[in-house]
């Protein structure tokens, strides 16, 4: 890989790799960007990928890329549209690498609906990168008519999670680590704007919608509750994990509510409204495990209680990063 | 005036100011006393020192009244400081009298705890001819609830949950008589004027009043059921503490299946016929704070289930009326435990209580004066000679006596586990009681009560929040949101800090600070460490060389995890082989295969210096405990199988100096390596502990002569173990070094808020000359 120079080598790379990979008549112009005709409110994103290593059992980052930044979208209650994808490529990356990494975002963009229809391409010294990284940006159309953020919402609206959680950031760190596990553990990386446009078109009353990525469903919540300015209150034993990945977790010391996620969400959703979201959330294959967990009520701000099957209940707290040991 | 100049010396008119605990303590009515016996004018009050008092009369019975005061204060009072200075204008007073407080705005006086029953009132309790007969909320001023009771100063009744009994008319009589144990009891009462018992079921139902529902209460009992009882600083479950199953359906419903309970006797002789102790371990028994004590010796007529696997036994004596008539009434001792759910603060309100415990109590012995806030039972046991707290609440807290001075407007938020608060005031410092731990609500809700009310008691805005450096302690979190200025101190540093504190001893000093885990500057998690501390700071002067915990926090649960994490670094990979090792085996194949690849990569397998932890490995490789129940577990199941005599044989720690400015290295490896070989030939547990323990000391003593430091002070969690403890201070002693440790505040995390006060403001103090040294850790 000597390409990125803004020479041929570059201009050759964008004719037989990236073009026809996503094919679309605004990369076809070949002009420096993208003209789109978009009328109303839109909602724009962006995101950058890093993760290693760059392909795991479910997933790899191409189609994190994609579905990251489409799933941003949806979570504005918007439908996504177009992306844009900046490379970042270490020197001596196999082409064939390359060339997996970009069909998988073509197939997951084509699956989406959503085009890319700009982009970058830089290559970096051997040993600045690991490999690749990716950048997208996107946008979409507002597609909710009223807003859709924690400032929404209310003491009594429902919590719902979308599927059961746990897997993407499982999977990814036992393909790093090369760990031996029993069971094949796959990312749950997919797009969520499915369900969630669903939702909108049926008119649920959503009031607040959040990815459960990097820091997991408790960093989320918490969050989201902060900015309410209210508590929250989950039921342990009515959120979804796969018994294998629990057993993980427990083996090595992990707290499932804060293992990341890339196909997940959380709808906070008006107390009437939560059966038919519901019966909606479990028309999608990505969303078919949806639950209600929770709810949010008067109290201290950011405050998250799990509540324990034996009537015991712990914190949940954002932490700062690693999970350091608290008992001395 | 008719008296003959000549004979007599003049007149003089002394001020004399007392401080210390003197508010609540009769200690105005004491005065009042011998002033008037010695024919002293002149008058006695409240001030935001503590005891004001302006005498008139001869000099040499002015000195002799103050010699007086410091020679019979009231047993609960405490004299800090006696100041006297001559005062213009003599012969203007006729009488000795007592004034009301006046500043009432002021409130800076240190606050009296709660105490146990004393004698006098013990004898009008059971003195059928009194109007207090089997009163079960008889007290007076030497005696009853105080700071779980009061809601703001000055400590006046109006200031308390016993505003809401009218005083009648025999009981204002005492009041305001200075003759009488009363004058100015604010929480007395009697049956007339004062709180009630019942006796209801968890739905609230009333079953019985008065002396019937103690009646009630005492059946219930004999007939093995699960009692609580509101007592001063919340909500107890008693049981019937001679049956096993009895003792064991508590364990179940409370879920809590091995961790200790405390037995509590009805009077000193029973205790002793279950219990031997020693003169100290009665005085501490017995004294007003009437903390739970830690015995080790033997028990006679008690369940087994009570104290499994540990060498000591917690017991105490009653600590009010109503235990003293509860515990006669049953004529054999009960378990009595704390009324919460394991993690919880103790439940104070009767309401809550029925609600939190309806799972757990059969029935609710409850009264209708409220409590103000949570206290749990302290507990102590004696050790090299001396009392050590090792959970510091009813009977001690808020005031802590210091000998040195703080400059007021410092907070400390302690640690996330045992949290304490601690706060300087312009009556000296003040540490919380106890109030759990951190990860439940509840715990949550009780520190932050703690800090608003411990600040609005002491009319003390704080300026500047220490912390502890772990940035996910709640208690961090809060500090830096609470502002105005924070000040982060090392989790080791504070521990020492509290030691050097409490004792008043100014560096240069040889810290020892030994415990569970805390995070190191260096971000791994440290346990094991020798500090230097110094007019410029502190040095990490040696630790424990580092072993990894696979699963990091989960290790603080199952000791395996600790012997896993040493055993691969010792041997590396093959030791997922060596099924003979009880650790391992522990672990399915499975589960070794993965937490191999986690230990290789690191992946959640913090690094750590932790003595504590080393303790867990070694107690899972003898085989004592796999998985723990509760903190501290497997190390104190190792500390029981061992007796505390100094062990003849002992394991040898490698002690390595890597070069300048590189902390010494206290090597495990020989004595995991000698431990191993002794497994090998089925050397009994016994002996493997005592050797084990036996090579803590020795190296204890070698990096103090190494450090050439005269004295030394031992810090952390792993100095509560009395064995470990008493042959450290006895060996260094014999050394020749002078050697500090935790006594009236705890050795554990309940410490921490002290030393995080202390050196920060110190610190503060000397922002130029006291720094962390600027230290390599590599
Ligand atoms: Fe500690
Ligand atoms: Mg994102
Ligand atoms: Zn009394
Ligand atoms: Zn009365």
């Amino acid at each position: 890989m000597a390409h990125g120079g803004g020479g041929r080598a570059t201009a050759r790379l964008l004719d037989s790799l990236f073009r026809p990979a996503f094919d679309n008549p605004w990369l076809e112009r070949q002009h420096d960007g993208a003209v789109l005709d978009m009328p109303g409110a839109m909602a724009f994103t962006t995101d950058s990928f890093v993760v290693r290593p760059l392909f795991f059992p479910g997933s790899d980052i191409g189609a994190m890329a994609v579905h990251g930044t489409v799933n941003d979208i949806a979570m504005c209650g918007a439908e996504p549209q177009y992306l844009s994808a900046g490379f970042i490529l270490e020197e001596g990356l196999p082409l064939a690498t390359l060339r997996r990494v970009v069909d998988s975002m073509a197939a997951a963009a084509r699956e989406t609906g959503v085009r890319i229809v700009t982009g970058d391409l830089k290559v970096v010294e051997r040993g600045k990168a690991d490999g690749l990284y990716i950048n997208t940006a996107g946008v979409g159309r507002v597609v909710a008519n009223h807003p859709i953020e924690p400032g929404q919402v209310r003491p009594g609206d429902r919590l719902l999670l979308s599927g059961d959680i746990g897997r993407h950031g499982i999977a990814v760190m036992a393909a790093r680590e090369k760990l031996d596990l029993q069971s094949a553990i796959e990312s749950d990386c997919a797009s969520i704007a499915p369900p969630v446009m669903a939702l909108l078109n049926e008119g649920i009353a959503i009031r607040c919608l959040r990815d459960l990525t990097r820091g997991g469903l408790a960093s989320a919540l918490v969050e989201v509750a902060e900015t309410a300015g209210l508590a929250a209150r989950i039921q342990e034993a009515d959120i979804p994990v796969r018994e294998d990945i629990s057993a993980v977790c427990e083996l090595l010391g992990l707290d499932p509510l804060h293992v990341a996620n890339e196909g997940r969400f959380m709808a906070v959703v008006a107390p009437e409204d939560v059966d038919r979201a519901i019966d909606i959330l479990r028309r999608h294959s990505v969303s078919e495990a949806a639950v209600d967990i929770g709810l949010f009520l008067e109290g201290s701000a950011g405050l998250v209680t799990a509540q324990s099957v034996i009537g015991g209940s712990r914190v949940v707290d954002m932490l700062s990063g690693e999970q350091l040991p608290r008992i001395c | 005036m008719t008296q003959d100049s000549t004979a007599e010396p003049p007149l003089t008119r002394w001020r004399v100011c007392v401080r210390g605990i003197v508010q609540g303590v009769g200690f105005r009515p004491f005065v009042y006393r011998q002033a008037t016996d010695l024919g002293v004018t002149g008058w006695v009050g409240n001030s935001p020192e503590g005891v004001e008092i302006e005498a008139e009369g001869h000099p040499l019975v002015l000195k002799q009244l103050v010699s007086a005061l410091i020679q019979h204060a009231p047993a609960n009072a405490r004299i800090d400081d006696v100041h006297t200075e001559p005062v213009a204008h003599p012969g203007a007073f006729r009488e000795f009298s007592i004034r009301e407080s006046q500043k009432r705005g002021e409130a800076s006086a240190q606050l009296p705890a709660d105490w146990a029953t004393c004698q006098q009132c013990l004898q009008e309790l059971y003195d059928p001819d009194n109007r207090r007969y089997r009163y079960p909320f008889i007290n007076c001023t030497d005696c009853g609830p105080r700071y779980s009771l009061i809601e703001a100063l000055p400590y006046d009744r109006a200031n308390t949950a016993m505003k809401h009994f009218q005083m009648c008319g025999r009981c204002l009589e005492e009041y305001h008589d200075p003759a009488s144990r009363r004058f100015h009891a604010e929480a007395a009462a009697c049956p007339d004027c004062g709180p009630h018992l019942a006796f209801c079921r968890s739905d609230g139902d009333t079953l019985a009043e008065g002396g019937a529902a103690l009646a009630v209460a005492v059946s219930r009992l004999a007939a093995g059921e699960i009692i609580a009882l509101k007592g001063v600083g919340g909500f107890q479950l008693l049981v019937d503490a001679r049956k096993l199953q009895r003792v064991q359906r508590l364990r179940e419903r409370k879920g809590r299946p091995d961790k200790p309970l405390a037995v509590m006797f009805g009077s000193m002789e029973s205790l002793q016929v279950a219990c031997p102790v020693t003169e100290q371990e009665r005085q501490l028994l017995a004294g007003p704070e009437r903390p739970i004590v830690l015995l080790h010796t033997r028990n006679h007529g008690l369940a087994d289930n009570i104290a499994p696997g540990r060498s000591e036994l917690g017991v105490m004596l009653p600590s009010t009326p109503l235990h003293e008539l509860l515990l006669r009434d049953l004529g054999f001792p009960v378990v009595a435990t704390s009324g919460n759910r394991s993690g919880e603060p103790i439940a104070i309100d009767n309401s809550d209580a029925r609600a939190r415990l309806a799972d757990i109590a059969d029935g609710f012995l409850v009264h209708d004066r409220s409590i103000l806030r949570p206290l749990d039972d302290s507990v102590a046991h004696v050790v090299a000679g001396r009392p050590q707290l090792l959970r510091r609440a009813r009977g001690y807290s808020p005031n802590l006596f210091l000998s040195f001075p703080m400059l007021p407007g410092w907070g400390a938020t302690g640690g996330h586990l045992k949290t304490t608060v601690a706060l300087s005031t312009d009556a000296g410092v003040v540490l919380s009681q106890h109030l759990g731990d951190m990860d439940s609500v509840l715990g949550r809700e009780g520190f932050e009560h703690t800090v608003d009310s411990l600040q609005g008691l002491f009319a003390t805005r704080v300026q500047c929040w220490a912390h502890d450096d772990h940035p996910d302690y709640y208690t961090t979190r809060r500090a830096q949101e609470m502002g105005p200025v924070q000040r982060p101190v090392q989790h080791h540093v504070a521990h020492i800090a509290a030691v050097m504190a409490e004792h008043g001893i100014r560096e240069p000093i040889l810290g020892v600070a030994w415990d569970g885990s805390g995070l190191g500057e260096d971000q791994t998690l440290w346990g094991g460490e020798f500090l230097r501390v110094d007019s410029r700071g502190y040095k990490r002067l040696a630790h424990l060389r580092r072993f990894p915990l696979p699963g990091g926090e989960a290790a603080a649960r199952e000791p395996r995890r600790s012997a896993l994490g040493i055993l691969y670094a010792l041997m590396g990979e093959p030791v997922m082989g060596f099924e003979s090792l009880l650790p391992v085996s522990d672990f399915s194949r499975a589960e070794r295969k993965l937490l191999l690849q986690a230990l290789k990569s690191g992946l959640n397998a913090p690094e750590t210096s932790s003595i504590g932890r080393l303790f867990d490995a070694v107690a899972a490789l003898v085989g004592i405990r796999q998985k723990a129940s509760y903190e501290g577990q497997a190390a104190a199941e190792l500390e029981a199988m061992q007796g505390c005599e100094a062990g003849a044989r002992a394991y040898k720690f490698g002690l390595s100096v890597p070069g300048a400015d590189r902390p010494w290295q206290v090597d495990w490896e020989p004595v995991i390596q000698g431990i191993l070989a002794d497994i090998a030939r089925s050397a009994p547990v016994s002996e493997i502990s005592a050797a084990f323990q036996q090579a803590l000391v020795n190296v204890i003593v070698r990096v103090a002569k190494r450090a050439e430091l005269s004295r030394i002070a031992l810090g952390g969690g792993c100095f509560q173990n009395a064995c470990l403890l008493g042959t450290t201070v006895t060996a260094l002693n014999r050394a020749g070094f002078q050697v500090f440790w935790p006594c009236q505040v705890p050795p554990n995390d309940g410490g921490l808020a002290l030393g995080q006060l202390a050196w920060a403001s110190r610190v503060h103090q000397n922002r130029e000359a006291l720094c962390v040294w600027p230290y390599q850790d590599v």
